[in-house]
């Protein structure tokens, strides 16, 4: 099939459009009038998404306010494959278990991750979800990982606390978060941070991996770091980047 | 009640004393140790509430300053009292005040000083426990006025962060079926050496534990189940480093149900384990007294472990928590026992398997308040097997009797559960009781089929691990990584600062008051 062509929603012929969308509107479906009402209401708004036709085929009313719908339709929308953007992240996500198997087989030790909130910012919500065993979004956080040993130094880290830490445990890499952060702060912070780790380690610095939702993920080389993670991060991601980062792969990919 | 499943009595009774073995030496380290928490909830329950402009409670302010001053090794009451008696404070809140701002010298009575003391502490904390006994009774007169449901109770979890969102959302779900509504907690919360104030319209993936929270949900409840007819259950957590004081405000706000694992926040949350066995000893203690039914934790080991592999090591910590549950004096009827349904569904078998943990840990606990948490691990984003995989473990739960259900969205880990994902989800449990519900009183397996016979292999194991927790000791175990994969050493882990020895003459009134086995 052409990864370069035309293509419409596949119900059961080629080209039907057909699709199903569930969904949920504030409205009441108790007698016939508010159900046929109801009804309307999700006809519109399947209608403004481009069914047409559509066709409601189940409609509930949930509590007094509320009905949930589920609806099928035709879409006359066209895809344009060619014009399809994949932006491709600079490294494979891995599960677990190849995480472990890449840093068993590439340092032949445990990786360190030395991770902190600095600066004044004391909400350590973003650094344990991705150092936590219970992680964050179904995924488990770097201490489930057998092969990454983590140092959680938790909040309100003075960057020089932090770069003796890093010194004393070896870290590979360094994981800093800033959630809340006025007049830019996080970016201060993160610079001091880098400036410190190039000035005590040189050339030999760990891995300097930075993250909160106020980052842009671009800026990395602006201020002085490896890799900046954005909102929405989970802990795989950032176990397969240190991967990526330090425990290369021994067969070319 | 007959096993289904063949279980010698005589192991079950080993696996009981190896748990109780294993965890003696716990017990006695919690009955000499004391924790900046536990004295905090003392002050709680004896009326101290607020905060000060930063929003620090006085109670972490009075209990700071007693301890920078004669340190906590006699508890917080007798210098805290005697300091109110001394400077004529007419109540803790200004003593905490003067405290927080240095202008209080702390020392530590003796002779009829102390006596006097000791005296006015009992009196205030009394009040306390006099106002947790009454909302034990008021429960009770509830549950008469109303109904209490029939059991599998149906558990529903809200969470929006915003306690005036979450408000509504806890009453329609409990309109559409929820006999159990729980609150979870701002992510976070667990590492927080002090309880939130007030009313909390911020959080992340969560809303705060707080005093305010607390009253203003159990009370919109109350509105609910009254217009229902039906007691609806409000559950929070009392976890993290200040269980003790959160355990004490549920007493005092009547929460019905408190999430209350022995080891979860040890493995999971990176708690120092001595610090965590303290606090757990006396929240458990504060939950007896308040009839409040506990939740244990171990569905969270098969969030992390293989949930064939260490089947055993749920039944284990159901066991020990059993043991120290019943240490701090809560009745078997108080023991929500945790496990889950998380073995993944390629396996061959994998519902006989799912039957066989769940019938084991029935009978294992016939009397217990059993609570079975569904799928996470293998829910996809294919809601449509979720969907189906969701009344598989809702027919394992009926089939195996088991009494609270939490309640599967198939839309698990993509998005907080949208208001349609949680009405499905009921739908499908009420379905799956109805036309199931008398399968259990017909569900036989073979006494030496694949289900009994798995279930057995499971207590052997149990009874082999628990074996070596013994002979190595508890924290051993937990430091080498026995529980949810993770090391925790015993002197590692957040909070152990505020751990502290009982000195000769320490006193703490509540204590005295809770102790069911001085």
């Amino acid at each position: 099939m052409s990864l370069t062509g035309i293509v419409r929603p596949y119900g059961d012929t080629t080209g039907d459009g057909r699709v199903q969308v569930s969904f949920t509107l504030p409205v009441p479906f108790g007698d016939e009038t508010e159900r046929a009402r109801a009804e309307g209401a999700a006809l519109q708004l399947a209608g403004k998404m481009g069914l047409d036709p559509a066709m409601v085929v189940h409609a509930k009313g949930m509590g007094p306010h509320f009905t949930f719908f589920i609806v099928y339709g035709r879409v006359s929308h066209l895809v344009d494959l060619s014009a399809v953007t994949v932006t491709e992240r600079e490294f494979p996500l891995l599960p677990a278990a190849e995480v472990n198997l890449r840093i068993r087989s590439g340092l032949g030790r445990k990786l360190v991750v030395v991770g902190a909130c600095i600066g004044t910012d004391a909400h350590t919500v973003g650094i344990d979800a991705i150092l936590n065993v219970k992680g964050h979004a179904g995924e488990k956080g770097l201490e489930y990982y057998r092969e990454i040993r983590v140092v959680n130094l938790g909040a309100q880290v003075g960057v020089p606390d932090l770069v003796a830490r890093a010194a004393a445990e070896h870290a590979d890499a360094v994981l800093v978060s800033q959630v809340v952060t006025q007049r830019d702060a996080h970016l201060t912070n993160t610079r001091e941070m880098s400036a410190a780790f190039h000035a005590g380690f040189g050339p030999q610095r760990p891995l300097l991996v930075v993250g909160g939702p106020r980052f842009d993920p671009t800026a990395a080389q602006d201020l002085g770091v490896d890799k900046i993670f954005g909102r929405g991060t989970t802990p795989g991601e950032v176990a397969s980047y240190l991967v990526h980062a330090l425990a290369p792969s021994s067969e070319a990919a | 009640m007959t096993s289904k499943l063949n279980l010698d009595p005589a192991l079950v009774r080993r696996a009981r004393d190896l748990a109780a073995a294993a965890g003696q030496p716990v017990v006695d380290m919690a009955r000499t140790h004391t924790t900046v928490s536990v004295e905090r909830a003392v002050l709680r329950l004896a009326g101290l509430e607020g905060a000060d402009e930063d929003g620090m409670p006085w109670v972490n302010r009075l209990a700071d300053a007693v301890r920078e001053s004669v340190g906590l090794e006699h508890g917080v009451a007798l210098p805290a009292w005697d300091a109110m008696l001394r400077g004529g404070y007419p109540e803790l809140r200004t003593l905490a005040g003067d405290a927080g701002a240095g202008l209080v010298k702390f020392r530590l009575p003796a002779g009829g000083e102390a006596d006097a003391a000791r005296a006015a502490a009992r009196r205030s904390v009394k009040k306390g426990i006099s106002r947790i006994d009454g909302q034990r009774a008021e429960r009770d007169r509830m549950i008469a006025a109303t109904s209490d449901p029939a059991m599998p109770w149906i558990y529903l979890i809200v969470a929006t962060g915003d306690i005036y969102e979450d408000i509504p959302q806890a009453q329609a779900a409990a309109r559409e079926g929820a006999d159990i509504i729980a609150v979870i907690r701002s992510t976070g919360q667990s590492l927080l050496d002090y309880v939130p104030e007030g009313a909390t319209r911020e959080g992340y993936a969560g809303t705060y534990a707080t005093q305010e929270n607390f009253r203003l949900m159990r009370a919109a409840l109350d509105e609910t189940s009254r217009e229902l007819g039906r007691y609806v259950r409000l559950t929070n957590y009392a976890s993290g480093l200040c269980m003790p004081e959160i355990a004490s405000l549920a007493g005092l706000e009547r929460l019905d149900m408190m999430l209350n694992d022995c080891m979860y926040g040890i493995i999971f949350r990176d708690i120092n384990p001595v610090r965590t066995f303290i606090d757990q000893r006396f929240s458990r203690q504060v939950h007896a007294r308040a009839g409040i039914i506990i939740n244990t934790g171990e569905d969270n080991y098969l969030t992390t472990a293989d949930a064939v592999d260490a089947a055993h090591t749920v039944v284990v910590s159901q066991l020990l928590n059993e043991f120290f549950a019943r240490e701090a004096g809560l009745a078997d009827g108080q023991m929500g026992l945790g496990h889950a349904f998380e073995i993944n569904p390629e396996v061959p078998d994998s519902f006989l398997l799912e039957l066989a943990h769940a019938q084991l840990v029935r009978e294992l606990f016939p009397d217990a308040p059993l609570k079975y948490m569904p799928p996470t691990k293998h829910m996809t984003g294919n809601v449509f097997a979720g969907y189906l995989l969701d009344a598989f473990f809702n027919l394992c739960g009926v089939m195996t009797d088991q009494s609270i259900l939490l309640i599967g969205m198939m839309t698990e880990g993509i998005h907080t559960p949208f208001l349609s994902d949680r009405d499905l989800a009921i739908e499908n449990v009420r379905y799956v009781k109805r036309a199931a519900g008398q399968l259990g009183a017909s569900f036989r397996p073979e006494p030496d089929g694949f289900v009994a016979r798995r279930a057995r292999q499971v207590l052997d194991e149990t009874i082999d691990l628990l074996g070596k927790i013994g002979a190595e000791g508890l924290l051993n175990a937990i430091a080498d990584g026995t529980f949810g994969v993770t090391k925790r050493p015993a002197d590692g882990g957040r909070g152990l600062d505020g751990v502290v020895e009982r000195a000769e003459g320490y006193y703490n009134p509540a204590a005295e008051m809770l102790e069911v086995n001085p």
